[in-house]
């Protein structure tokens, strides 16, 4: 059973997300291993980017203190490396695909499945786009994660069937973000989904408390949290560990 | 490979919040681009509102002046709103309304696209919001006013380098948030598809008039057509028609800043690589991890990482030739055509400019060259005068 698989199998899975290298890398190998012992079933690694076109201001201002801070996509694999001896969580990255690209998409791939990467969410790699790196994806073992937006629509199936790994369903419309309310109907959109895979849906955008933790692992298979915990890392920086486990205990209580 | 491609450039790289929306888009201009009822709207909006067509004025002195080649100005300058701009804004914010949006959003450097914008909503009683990076807002405090003017609002932004590039990601991350009343109101040939095509077919008069003008004037084909090139919609609106004229050489001329051996450099063509940025794969200045570079040019509109996909494909295919122009050799330029012709051209338009003084002289004299003056130039004068270390303010 791929890593994914794991991190859904019988259970709720609380995903959480941090900016790679914000404030350091080796920062973010801490932060890791917290979520990890706080309940966190999988994580989204961000590779920052100079122009993170689907973030609100918290994750941008994550991206700009990770790239001001020196982080490079080669020092990232290293430092996940490195994380990968310590622990077998699943790991995701969170990458805008001029990263890839630029990288070289069979050296990116093949750099991913070597540090023990598992799978990728490309925010501005829609499916009409991804088939440019699936093939190259598949052969070195790493999932696409594909996202479905409430826009979606009469597309919902068409990526769902061909989605793999889990899929993340944006829970509202704009950018990332801590949100007091979500009034996308997520459930219909789950529906729609899970009538044609059964790959695992998780979703994400604007979640932050406990109750809307618990809510959408009721409709869906799990629920992804960024914001909420780089505003942390933005508020305690280098010293942020402690509360980052503190409030994700907090929210995977009862998952 | 998907669609709007242009060689391998081009593409649809945006979250998928948008995809139905682009798709939305592009099917409607399918269907209006074609009928007659908004052909004819648009053409009487150009005609009678923005002044099309615009002249194509042979400039005597200066021919005199460089000694060579006959130099033919395409006057975009003298467009309602002073540039090439509205030909685009009118098109798209008829087709917002046709669509039933009630709002547009738009992005802008220079302020040239963000007052086009703002005047098509005004006429056409649109809602319109403006993004601009704050430290154009600065650079072109008047425009900002001038927006404000037509009913406009305006926000500067204040992530990134504060300029075009921050203000394309912004309006992005607007459209995602309300795409169901708003239309993104692009000022470029460039984005995802559809974008780069409809900038490029409404930007088109401008060659599509050009050719019939010099052919009616001259009876032959110029030699050279040249425009200056940032995101590249006037470029593309002036290279167009010709595209199929073998015998017309296209030159664009980008923003070279301090020099495109230097940091401060806003020249794609010369300068960056291939990537994936704004919806698009094309050419962007970039680091070799793919981090967007910040860049620098005079000039607000030419001050932009990356290039339309179809220039990108022109240049591939050595139809077009791109070539850097500095900031000094633009600054010169500026001068100089006010001098000759009594023109005060924008200093975007005044890179193109400087190239026709560099070639021209070197040209026989029975040589045509067509060069885009692609908007007016009042908005630069305070900041043209600080170029020369006298301290005006607007």
């Amino acid at each position: 059973m791929s890593r994914i698989k794991n991190a859904f199998d019988g259970k709720k899975a609380f995903i959480g997300f941090v900016t790679a290298g914000d404030p350091s890398l080796s920062k973010t190998e801490e932060f890791v291993l917290e979520m990890e012992k706080a309940g966190a079933s999988l994580i989204e690694l961000g590779i920052p980017f100079s122009d993170p076109i689907a973030e609100g201001v918290v994750i941008q201002q994550a991206n700009i203190r990770a790239l001001s801070a020196g982080c490079t996509t080669d020092k990232i694999f290293d430092m996940v490396q490195s994380l990968r001896t310590k622990t077998q969580i699943p790991l995701v990255f969170l990458a805008y695909a001029n990263t890839l690209y630029k990288y070289g998409y069979e050296s990116f791939c093949k750099k991913c499945s070597e540090v023990g990467i598992d799978g990728v969410i490309i925010p501005d790699l829609p499916f009409e786009e991804k088939g440019e790196l699936s093939d190259i994806a598949v052969k070195n073992g790493i999932d696409i994660i594909s996202l479905i937006a409430p826009t979606s629509e009469q597309r919902i199936q068409m990526i769902a069937k061909q989605a793999t790994g889990f899929i993340y369903v944006v829970s509202s419309m704009g950018v990332t973000g801590v949100r007091s309310e979500i009034k996308t109907d997520v459930e219909s959109i789950v529906n729609a989904i899970r009538s044609v895979t059964d790959v695992p849906v998780a979703v994400g955008f604007g979640i932050n408390t406990r109750e809307q933790v618990l809510k959408y692992t009721n409709i869906a298979d799990g629920a992804i949290v960024g914001s909420a915990i780089v505003k942390i890392i933005a508020k305690y920086g280098e010293t942020a560990a402690s509360h980052i486990y503190d409030y994700v205990s907090e929210l995977t209580k009862g998952l | 490979m998907s669609k709007g491609r242009y060689g391998v450039h081009g593409g649809q790289y945006i979250p998928e919040t948008l995809m139905n929306e682009i798709e939305k888009l592009e099917k409607e201009y399918e269907f209006y681009k074609n009928n007659a009822d908004f052909k004819e709207e648009l053409d009487t909006l150009l005609r009678e509102y923005a002044g099309r067509p615009s002249l194509l004025y042979f400039a005597k002195k200066m021919t005199q002046d460089l000694g060579g080649a006959k130099i033919y100005f395409k006057r975009e300058d003298l467009n309602h709103t002073g540039s090439h701009k509205i030909n685009n804004v009118l098109g798209q914010a008829l087709l917002a309304k046709k669509m039933g949006k009630k709002r547009i959003i738009a992005e802008t450097g220079a302020g040239q696209h963000g007052v086009a914008t703002a005047t098509a909503a005004a006429l056409l009683g649109l809602e319109c919001e403006i993004y601009m990076g704050k430290e154009d807002t600065i650079r072109q405090a008047l425009n900002v006013y001038r927006m404000e003017l037509l009913g406009a609002k305006v926000h500067p932004v204040e992530t990134g380098t504060m300029t075009l590039k921050d203000a394309v990601n912004e309006c992005m991350r607007e459209w995602t948030s309300r795409v169901d009343d708003t239309l993104y109101v692009l000022g470029s040939v460039m984005g995802p598809h559809p974008f780069p095509m409809i900038v490029r077919d409404f930007q088109s008069v401008i060659s599509r008039e050009a050719r019939a003008q010099i052919l009616e004037k001259e009876g032959k084909l110029p030699d050279i057509v040249t425009a200056c090139v940032g995101g590249g919609s006037n470029s593309m609106g002036m290279f167009y028609e010709f595209i199929g004229d073998e015998s017309v050489q296209l030159i664009g001329c980008e923003a070279a800043g301090k020099g495109v051996d230097t940091d401060r450099t806003a020249a794609t063509m010369a300068t960056g690589t291939e990537g994936i940025f704004h919806g698009m794969k094309s050419y962007f200045c970039q680091d070799e991890y793919g981090q967007i570079a910040p860049v620098y040019s005079i000039s607000a509109g030419l001050d932009y990482p990356g290039v339309g996909p179809e220039h990108a494909y022109l240049k591939d295919i050595g139809r077009a030739q791109y070539v850097p122009v500095t900031d000094d050799e633009a600054v010169e330029a500026f001068e100089y055509i006010a001098r000759q012709e009594g023109i005060i051209a924008a200093i975007e338009s005044s890179h193109a400019v400087a190239h026709v003084m560099k070639i021209a002289p070197k040209m026989d004299k029975d040589k045509i060259i067509i060069c885009c003056l692609s908007g007016r130039g009042d908005k630069d004068v305070a900041a043209i005068a600080r170029y020369r270390g006298i301290d005006l303010h607007e």
